[in-house]
């Protein structure tokens, strides 16, 4: 079931940008749905005025068939009535309530016997057995996140909207939660919008990315194309990096992993398991162009290619090269004079394993 | 000492305390969460008992309540008799006379919940009412039992209001500090001393009560 979500929304805060966003998806059934972009550009703005807990001074919220918001037909559906369900950043779990009462908080409706049937699921689910009868605060941040999932999860909402989900754990634990996350919203089978402001989170989440700048929505599409084809300069600046490839570990050694992507190969720090599809991600001021048949560097990458397109940026030039897969190379007017740069001039980029991010992407 | 004196006040505590949970709450929480914004025109009226002289909140009462007023006219025309100088009246105007003691805790705690939970709770589909008694009074809970305590105790207390809207009849408006009052007036020394340690030995209590609990001494007292 596929599930339309549109939203044109204007959002005034005193003392702020204004909120423009207009945004209108079709939402397949396991679909993740990133809302992306800077701290203060209006994405948790957006997200809560779909929860119904934020009220747009104009605009319409449409999702599937229902409208939830119109300003000039003075429709106002309050948050109890949409069905949705709503993580905010940090969780808010009930400290008064344990792991099972948090979770059957919402689901006051049902029979006592389904009601325990259900959060019996939830917890076979989120894999939070042991700790059913803690309260909040006894729980790690790992644990904690799977509850509030499990609590929004748990009466069958149409749609699913989390906040920051990750921002509240420490590093390592974020890392690897991200790609768990990932499975767990795809086993889940709901249709789910995530907002983040970490482009490496909303590449392993994402199916689609919705990049937010300056309270709109500025482009729209698959992480990749996004990533590697910003419509304009704003998209290109919120993105930050050029170069977005999909690839596989073929080896892994002390850390540092070879990818193979499109017949190249490339080494990166990271330690997926080989065979482990990842997007390898590169920023453009991280690769080095040197011309062909020169010596050797400390950087552990040499791809040799030649120039697809040359862009004038600024004071600089973005040179994209092609070593198999598209890369995107950022050097000074005069790098690019000294090193007699034009399209279909042979180079060689020389890249650090450590500007090498490698992202891991479950399907 | 003055059982019967005793009993009356306390009736009177007790009353005035489960009264004000009643009123108090939708008030407090009104203050709390409204967006109004002449809220704080609210806000000074219940505050004003704190700081007006209990004889002048007492004559206010006793005029609004008395046979010349309209509501004193129908509370007679319903009842059968005044309000002034009976247990009823004094009740009301304990419930006014306490009525920040109570509402300033509920709210102050009301204001402590993270609007975060409340938020969630509404998205999980529970309507305002359902969430204030499911999510907000329990997280509230220690401002609940201080407002109500702090009513209870105040009432033991007071002096002004009792003398100018109930009077002083045994048995039914006599409070244990208007005993007090009369009994140092009649120069009786003896019976005095014992009612004023009473009483200052249940207010000091309830108090102790009160700050333990806010400082979470019971909640971290050792089990068993």
């Amino acid at each position: 079931m596929a599930a339309e979500l549109a939203i044109d929304i204007t959002k005034i805060f005193p003392g702020r940008a204004q909120i423009n966003a207009v945004l209108s998806y079709r939402l397949e059934q396991a679909t993740l749905l990133v809302l992306f972009g800077p701290s203060g550009s209006g994405k948790t703005t957006v997200l809560r005025s779909i929860a119904g807990l934020e009220w747009p001074e104009r605009g319409t919220i449409r999702f599937i068939s229902r409208t939830w918001l119109d300003t000039r037909s003075k429709i106002r559906v309050s948050p109890q009535e949409r069905q949705i369900g709503y993580m905010p950043q940090e969780y808010a779990l009930f400290p008064t309530y344990t792991v099972e009462g948090n979770i059957a908080y919402g689901l006051g409706q049902l029979p006592s016997a389904d009601r325990k049937k259900r959060v019996e699921e939830m917890i076979d689910l989120f894999q939070l057995r042991g700790v059913e009868t803690a309260k909040p605060g006894e729980l790690s941040g790992g644990q904690q996140q799977r509850v509030a999932l499990a609590r929004a999860v748990a009466p069958q909402p149409q749609l699913l909207l989390l906040d920051e989900p990750l921002s509240a754990l420490d590093a390592p634990m974020r890392l690897q939660l991200r790609g768990e996350l990932r499975s767990l919203l795809k086993q889940l089978a709901l249709p789910s919008m995530v907002v983040t402001h970490d482009w490496a989170e909303a590449l392993t989440l994402g199916d689609v990315i919705a990049v937010m700048g300056h309270g709109q929505v500025l482009q729209v599409g698959p992480p990749q194309d996004v990533f590697s084809r910003p419509k304009n300069a704003e998209v290109a600046q919120i993105v930050g990096v050029e170069t977005v490839v999909q690839g596989h570990v073929i080896e892994q050694v002390d850390g540092l992993s070879t990818v193979r992507v499109n017949g190249a190969t490339l080494k990166g720090l990271g330690s997926d398991k080989i065979g482990s599809p990842v997007f390898v991600c590169i920023r453009a001021e991280d690769v080095m162009l040197e011309q062909a048949g020169r010596g050797m560097t400390s950087a552990r990458n040499h791809l040799s290619g030649k120039v697809s397109e040359i862009i004038p940026h600024g004071v600089t030039v973005h040179v994209k090269i092609d070593c198999g897969f598209p890369l995107v190379a950022m050097v000074t007017r005069g790098a690019q004079e000294e090193l007699r740069l034009e399209c279909g001039s042979s180079v060689v980029a020389a890249i650090k394993a450590g500007a090498v991010h490698l992202v891991p992407r479950l399907n | 000492m003055n059982w019967t004196a005793i009993w009356v006040t306390f009736q009177l505590a007790t009353l005035t305390s489960f009264a004000l949970l009643v009123l108090g709450l939708p008030i407090a929480y009104w203050l709390t969460f409204s967006k109004w914004r002449w809220k704080f025109l609210v806000e000074s009226v219940v505050a004003l008992p704190l700081v007006l002289p209990p004889t002048v909140l007492g004559f206010y009462i006793l005029v609004a309540i008395g046979p010349h007023s309209p509501v004193g006219r129908f509370y007679t025309e319903i009842v059968g008799q005044p309000l002034p100088f009976t247990f009823q009246g004094l009740l009301l105007a304990s419930i006014l006379y306490s009525l920040p003691f109570a509402v300033q805790p509920f709210a102050a705690a009301f204001d402590q919940v993270d609007r975060k939970l409340i938020e969630a709770s509404w998205t999980l589909g529970l309507s305002k009412s359902k969430t204030f008694f499911k999510l907000i009074v329990p997280l509230s809970a220690a401002g609940l039992v201080t407002g109500a305590v702090l009513s209870f105790a105040h009432t033991l207390g007071e002096f002004g209001v009792v003398l100018m809207v109930g009077g002083n009849i045994e048995g039914v408006t006599r409070t244990v500090s208007i005993d007090i009052y009369d009994e140092v007036q009649a120069l009786n020394y003896a019976g005095a001393p014992k009612t004023a340690l009473c009483l200052l030995l249940i207010s000091y209590a309830v108090l102790l009560l009160v700050y333990a609990m806010n400082r979470k001494v019971l909640a971290a007292w050792p089990q068993n």
